[in-house]
């Protein structure tokens, strides 16, 4: 494992008026992500995923718990984990009046890297996010895509073993996000493995080898997209009918059914695999007569992951 | 040896972002120019009292002045620090091995070449007013005004890093800086003073720094001012360098 972390924690100290409280805003956070994986982190703002990452990449000192980040003990190395790391943080990095290769090379000499090997490492970077035409303009006048990739690039100059990214597509338009998708995947091509925050379902689900769903500070569920939606419901069957408890009777005792729920107009039929259940459903409905006016197959999303974990929609919070 | 480098790094791309923004250039002379022009030749007649005062006199009193005020002024330097604050840059920084004293040295640096040229400046503009001062004692003079622009601007970074907001910064720097800059007797020497103002004045190390540069500025080097105006000014420097690295080091949210 190359991140392996045991009760992290961290609280804040909040001034509200006069009262001062105190904000749990990490309670104990253990996960390990193998080497070379995408893992990420997914959960709505305020739940605690920016902290551990910035905990994680030593600029917020944890109030407990301990971490082992690419062999380097965080709380004994923190130096250490620096070399083997990058960080991009979510809101840009650069100077306005420093040039894309001027940052790349400044920030890899911070490396203790050489000024030569720094500029080779610069125009490779460069070229590898296809940033080459724009390198030598001051970085006011990249676009937020641009700005973006100039951020990554920054993070891995120093080809670190694990790349920490807050919020990489936050405030992209939708052309440059999947341009971004392009580009971490690039990284783990690269060796790297990828950690990073999200709150988008569809990067998360996309993007991610694994992922933990965190809430309030806590990891409320782990594993892969996949796993993790069939884990918790399997497919959806919804029927649209007019005698919905008639319907409904139909199904109590169906073996591939685990579940049946109702609504007013429609009936919910919850299945280990939809695609083989609709034959079935279609034929019992139509022996008894039952008329139906839509059938629809819906596919768990991690929105109901995170509705069945929390109570609550991710949409929503 | 790496302390040196990572600060020489920082220090060399504050100068580069430095002179891409000329603004300070001109700002900067033509700030000291409104005072050589506008305001010195009213001081000489207040200073003189009716009697009879040389320019060169009276520059050598006004332009220590100003140099210990251009000097204070450097503790504006925390309003650079919040917007590379806000742009990330700091935070960039932070997550590199670099030493964390050499991103506030390579920046007081910065500030201390910046105020140096400045200094240069004006007092070369003083000179066809008819400032006579030897090379050897201006030199020295702008030892004791590069101390307190390191003092400053260190200070400056560490209330930046801190307070995090130009809003609460602005209104804290002028109560601190007005206070100072009145009782170090920069414009009218405290000679002028009443006992008990003068007594106030005492407790301000920038009085002694301006008595020392003005005594350099008359061509006394071996005045007790100089002695005493370097024996304030250094142990405060190391101390403010020592908090501001600190502050950088420290974790911020």
């Amino acid at each position: 494992m190359i991140i392996e972390t045991s009760g992290l924690r961290k609280s804040f100290r909040s001034r509200a008026g006069r009262e001062t409280k105190t904000v749990e805003a990490v309670r104990g956070v253990d996960l390990s992500v193998a080497e070379g994986e995408i893992f990420g982190f997914l959960g709505p703002n305020g739940a605690g995923k920016t902290t551990t990452l910035r905990m994680l990449a030593t600029l917020l000192e944890p109030d407990g718990g301990s971490a082992v980040i690419a062999g380097a003990d965080l709380r004994k190395e923190p130096g250490e984990v620096r070399r083997r790391i990058g960080y991009v943080a979510q809101g840009g990095s650069t100077w306005d009046e420093s040039t894309g290769r001027e940052e790349l090379v400044l920030h890899a000499r911070m490396y203790g890297i050489s000024k030569a090997d720094a500029q080779r490492r610069a125009a490779e970077a460069l070229d590898t996010f296809e940033l080459a035409e724009y390198a030598d303009r001051r970085c006011k006048t990249y676009s937020g895509g641009q700005r973006r990739r100039v951020d990554i690039a920054l993070g891995i100059i120093h080809s670190p073993k694990v790349v920490f990214l807050d919020e990489p597509t936050t405030g992209l338009d939708p052309q440059s996000r999947a341009h971004m998708w392009g580009e971490v995947r690039k990284l783990r091509e690269m060796g790297m493995t990828v950690f990073l925050t999200t709150h988008y379902l569809d990067e998360a689900d996309a993007l991610c080898d694994r992922l933990a769903i965190m809430d309030h500070g806590q990891i409320v569920a782990e594993g892969t997209p996949a796993d993790l939606k069939q884990e918790v419901l399997g497919d959806v069957v919804s029927v649209n009918a007019r005698e919905v408890a008639k319907a409904a009777d139909l199904f109590d005792n169906a073996e591939y059914v685990r579940k049946v729920e109702t609504t007013e107009q429609s009936l919910r039929l919850y299945v280990e695999d939809g695609a083989s259940a609709i034959p079935h459903v279609l034929r019992t409905l139509d022996a008894e007569g039952v008329a139906i006016e839509g059938i629809e197959l819906h596919r768990p999303s991690l929105d109901d992951v995170f509705l069945a974990k929390t109570g609550r929609s991710l949409r929503e919070s | 040896m790496k302390f040196l480098r990572d600060t020489w790094l920082v220090f060399q791309r504050q100068m580069l972002l430095l002179l891409r923004n000329p603004v300070w250039v001109a700002v900067g002379i033509i700030q000291p120019m409104f005072y050589l022009l506008l305001f010195a030749p009213l001081m000489k007649q207040a200073l003189s009292q009716g009697g009879t005062m040389t320019d060169e006199q009276a520059y050598r009193i006004f332009v220590p002045g100003m140099l210990v005020m251009v000097a204070l002024f450097s503790a504006f330097s925390g309003f650079g620090i919040i917007a590379e604050l806000r742009a990330g840059v700091i935070e960039r920084n932070r997550v590199t091995p670099v030493s964390r004293v050499a991103l506030l040295l390579g920046r007081s640096l910065r500030d201390v070449v910046q105020l140096l040229f400045q200094a240069v400046l004006v007092t070369l503009l003083a000179v066809p007013f008819g400032l006579r001062v030897a090379v050897g004692d201006a030199l020295l003079a702008y030892l004791l005004i590069g101390l307190m622009t390191l003092l400053l601007s260190s200070t400056g970074y560490a209330l930046g890093l801190t307070l995090r907001s130009e809003d609460a910064m602005a209104p804290m720097l002028n109560t601190v800086i007005q206070p100072i800059m009145l009782l170090a007797g920069i414009f009218l020497p405290l000679t002028f003073a009443p006992t008990w103002l003068k007594n106030v004045a005492k407790a301000n190390p920038f009085k002694w720094a301006t008595d020392g540069v003005r005594a350099l500025f008359a061509g006394n080097p071996g005045d007790d001012a100089v002695w005493q105006a370097l024996a304030i000014l250094t142990p405060l420097t190391v101390l403010a360098l020592v908090i501001s690295s600190r502050t950088f080091a420290r974790s911020v949210r």
